[in-house]
């Protein structure tokens, strides 16, 4: 199966990322975005979808400072 | 005393922090798919790009064979100093509380700054008395230290902060002001500043000596001392 896993920082922890994205985008006319926040996405297949939470775990995600969403594609 | 300096493909302090360590006692390389130590005493954790920071800093490292003995030298004990990499990698293995994230200026970083030894009754700051001010540089782009805010009130009442940013020399907007932890039982150490880079006068200090100093009157003259000293 086909999996896609979106990883970003957890709440309350300052995405620097995120701010500087954020301040860019009124300055090219994209006014009203707020709260954004710079991830990363992890796509992979797997034979047993049943490990991917235990991956995300271990080594995909770090659990102390990101959340982690998996979704099947496929 | 023999110092042993781990080498993963993309360090690149590893040769500096040798250097240091022989101003002290013996030291010698480890290659990252050693299985054992080599017998060395105490183990060094070097700054760099280890497995080319893929996902996370730190994130692959902590998954090659030496690391496995690497461990077993910490539960048997045995003193190991991780710094920059060696520090985030490190808090991936889960041998150091906390995590290392983007410094909060987003740019790296590559200055002299002040640190204040917070706590001297470590294997790795016995040489340093607290509230000594150490100049050694940082060079980083992801040295902010975060640790929820219970560990970290745990972290600070066991003495575990152990070196912080001097008033006004926070580089990276680490929360406050950690730079450098040791982990519950004191045998292991990650910092941000570099010590391997303050050894000589010539380099315009030679603060970070006191480390390496301290690891080997920790190694030579075991913990009795310091407790003779506290007596």
């Amino acid at each position: 199966m086909k999996a896609r896993v979106l990883i970003r920082p957890k709440d309350g922890i300052l995405d620097p990322q995120g701010q500087a994205v954020e301040r860019a985008l009124p300055a090219l006319g994209f006014g009203g975005a707020a709260n954004v926040r710079v991830g990363r996405l992890v796509e992979l297949d797997v034979e047993d979808g049943s490990r991917l939470d235990e991956m995300c775990e271990r080594l995909l995600a770090n659990p102390l400072i990101e959340d982690y969403e998996v979704q099947v594609i496929e | 005393m023999k110092f042993g300096v781990v080498r993963f493909p993309g360090s690149c302090d590893e040769v500096d922090a040798l250097m240091a360590c022989r101003r002290f006692a013996d030291a010698e390389i480890l290659w990252h798919g050693d299985r054992d130590l080599a017998g060395v005493d105490a183990v060094v954790i070097p700054g760099g790009f280890s497995y080319g920071d893929y996902l996370r800093v730190g994130a692959i490292a902590r998954f090659s064979p030496v690391m496995e003995a690497v461990k077993a030298h910490v539960l048997a004990g045995g003193p190991v100093l991780g710094i920059c990499n060696g520090f985030q990698v490190l808090c991936e293995a889960g041998l150091l509380p906390g995590a290392l994230l983007p410094n909060a200026g987003l740019r790296f970083l590559c200055r002299q700054v002040d640190v204040e030894v917070v706590n001297s009754d470590t294997p790795f700051t016995r040489a340093c008395a607290a509230g000594d001010t150490l100049s050694i540089p940082v060079k980083h782009t992801t040295g902010r230290y975060y640790a929820p805010e219970e560990t970290l009130r745990e972290m600070d009442a066991h003495g575990q902060i152990i070196l912080r940013y001097a008033t006004g020399c926070n580089p990276n907007g680490s929360l406050a002001d950690v730079a450098g932890v040791v982990n519950r039982d004191g045998n292991v150490m990650g910092l941000m500043p570099h010590p391997e880079h303050a050894v000589d006068p010539l380099t315009g200090s030679a603060d970070g000596s006191c480390i390496f100093q301290s690891l080997m009157d920790h190694v030579e003259e075991g913990p009795a001392r310091l407790a003779e000293a506290r007596a």
